[in-house]
């Protein structure tokens, strides 16, 4: 097959990423760079105040104050999204071992089960959540019932409650891969080490956990990155009483009618998230050597 | 070194009856020596040794491994390495890595790994490879790097399933010899897994020769050869005529065995005296040797080698001799 024809495969592809991904990540920066028209959209001049409000806020004076509160809410959905990744893999590295270590048909039900909830809206998968924690709730309702407590715990409208909707909604992210890497290890791997005097811990610890560690990092780049920019959980969940990055973004184009702000936050996110991928290559390639 | 006590295993599928891999086999298999579980693929050789590295249990019966009862005991806690068909390296270590692993599990002082590593790694012919991954070698290397990490532990007994069946013949033949020595040198036992019969005479000191999950006969390789005490055995291990003893117009209740090189043909013309006579239906020139395959009056066919050429052609009526105490009678 000659040059010009490989192109032509690859050409739909790239298509589509030109069109849906590169370009309006462009259009981003670009609006980032404008002045907020009142009812919607940018106007002209171009300005940097998109980014200088990130840091600071414009006094009555019209004087620049240092305030860090949007940077705070930054750190804190970096904080949220690492502590779901984490607690992603503490969760999905058990439950990927078990599925490969079932039989065919039965890897087949389970590795449905758990792309089942991709059939649901994850709008209304969320919800059920508010269902579950709320006062009158499921939750509460089962534990007043059996006598435990006498008035409700307060499990929603808290860090919890959105790190609990961040877990359940990018869990099956985390699975996915570390089983697709685990299912890759010759079972003959871990006869071999059990055979070398390994007892179960240092097989997990020195043959598994290497051979899946790729998974799990591309496990956690599928949690981490829309983690952090989720809004879903934590609007509803947290009850936005607590903003996120996402929820931020999200109303700089709705209510807030500040689309260079928000083209602005969505590019510092980008930037966060390109950053921990590109230190992440790096790490990757120099393990191969 | 092991001995085996009317061991069965039967494994239970889902839609069908159990599968019966093993039955009741006994076995005893001797200090420094070389040992070979010998059969066709099925015969349950495979799960004799699984059972003896622990990574099967019995169905019934018992393992002693140097005296001691292993039925309790995992593979990582059995005196006893393995070395796989596959290699079974571990694919994110180097070939020193692979090798201390064993020694590492047993926390042995940081030293005495290196030496024993080095020991090991030499004694393989690997010196220069301690730092390769294990994609880097060709099959033949990987197979001894294999041998060396289950030998640098220094086990009481090393297992070896088929460890030969991915190489090319004459690497096969090179190991053979490798392995042989090595058994020699470190004064372990061996218990060896192949389907192979050359293989087996060229390498064990004993043989047991399986089928169907049952041992049919244990021996020297030359016993085994000489005396099969089993149409099954005198068929698998070399060449061997099984005539009916009615072609030879003797008891029709048993099978005559005659090895082919045992077998003199000539020609009727000569006045010879033979066991049957015949006609020469084809003739293969194999060099050093002669095949004659010879259809006896009475039906049977039999083929006979012999050193040289000669003056036979194909349609020639012959005698066939051979020398009563060379031929074994059994049972049909």
């Amino acid at each position: 097959m000659g040059p010009n024809r490989t192109w032509l495969l690859i050409a739909p592809a790239m298509l589509v990423i030109g069109v849906f991904m590169v370009l309006p990540l462009f259009l981003a920066v670009g609006y980032s760079f404008m002045t907020a028209n009142p009812y919607g959209g940018v106007t002209a001049p171009a300005t940097f105040d998109a980014y200088l409000q990130f840091l600071y806020q414009r006094d009555f004076d019209d004087s620049l104050v240092f305030s860090p509160s949007y940077a705070l809410i930054i750190l804190r959905s970096v904080y949220l999204a690492i502590a779901t990744t984490i607690i992603c893999l503490v969760l999905g590295l058990p439950v990927a071992w078990y599925i490969v270590c079932q039989t065919p048909e039965r890897r087949r039900i389970l590795l449905f089960a758990v792309t089942l909830p991709f059939w649901i809206n994850t709008l209304i998968r969320t919800y059920c959540w508010i269902l579950i924690l709320r006062d009158e709730g499921l939750a509460n309702g089962a534990l007043r019932h059996a006598g435990i407590i006498s008035d409700p715990l307060p499990l929603l409208y808290n860090d919890g409650s959105i790190l609990l909707g961040l877990v359940y909604t990018f869990l099956p992210f985390m699975v996915l891969p570390i089983y697709s890497t685990l299912e890759r290890i010759d079972p003959r791997l871990i006869e071999a080490a059990h055979d070398l005097y390994a007892g179960r811990a240092a097989v997990f610890r020195r043959i598994v956990w290497p051979l899946a560690r790729p998974g799990a990092l591309a496990g956690a780049t599928l949690v981490f990155a829309p983690a952090l920019g989720s809004f879903l959980a934590p609007d509803l969940l947290g009850g936005g009483k607590k903003l996120l990055i996402g929820s931020l973004i999200q109303m700089q184009f709705t209510s807030s009618r500040n689309w260079p702000f928000g083209a602005a936050l969505s590019t510092v996110v980008t930037v966060v998230v390109l950053t921990v991928f590109v230190i992440r290559s790096r790490r990757v390639e120099e393990e191969r050597r | 070194m092991i001995d085996i006590q009317s061991v069965s295993k039967s494994f239970v599928t889902r839609d069908a009856d159990p599968v019966h891999a093993l039955n009741a086999v006994s076995l005893e298999i001797y200090d420094n020596e070389f040992f070979t579980l010998l059969g066709p693929s099925g015969c349950g050789k495979t799960t004799l040794l699984r059972l003896i590295a622990g990574f099967e249990a019995p169905s019934s019966g018992a393992i002693r491994i140097a005296g001691s009862d292993v039925a309790a005991l995992p593979p990582q806690k059995r005196p006893v390495n393995t070395v796989f068909q596959s290699y079974a390296l571990f694919p994110h270590m180097s070939v020193a890595e692979n090798v201390a692993f064993g020694l590492e599990m047993q926390n042995a002082p940081k030293a005495l790994i290196d030496e024993r590593v080095r020991e090991a790694l030499e004694m393989v012919r690997l010196e220069g490879f301690a730092t390769r991954r294990p994609a880097q070698l060709s099959g033949g290397q990987q197979q001894r790097v294999a041998v060396a990490r289950a030998l640098a532990p220094k086990p009481s007994v090393l297992l070896l399933d088929e460890p030969l069946s991915a190489l090319d013949l004459k690497l096969r033949k090179g190991m053979q010899s490798e392995l042989k020595r090595l058994q020699r040198e470190t004064g372990i036992t061996f218990v060896l897994v192949t389907h192979d019969q050359e293989e087996a005479l060229a390498m064990s000191d004993r043989i047991a020769v399986m089928r169907s999950g049952d041992v049919l006969q244990v021996g020297t390789p030359r016993d085994i050869y000489d005396n099969p005490q089993d149409r099954f055995v005198a068929d698998f291990i070399g060449e061997s005529n099984l005539l009916p003893g009615a072609a030879l117009g003797r008891d029709p209740a048993k099978t005559i065995v005659v090895r082919p090189e045992h077998i003199v043909v000539s020609p009727v013309s000569d006045g010879a005296k033979g066991h049957a006579t015949g006609a020469v239906s084809a003739i293969t020139f194999l060099g050093s040797d002669t095949l004659y395959e010879v259809v006896l009056e009475e039906g049977a066919k039999l083929h006979s080698r012999s050193r040289g050429g000669s003056a036979l052609a194909t349609g020639d009526r012959v005698v066939v001799d051979w020398a009563r105490h060379l031929e074994r009678e059994l049972a049909n």
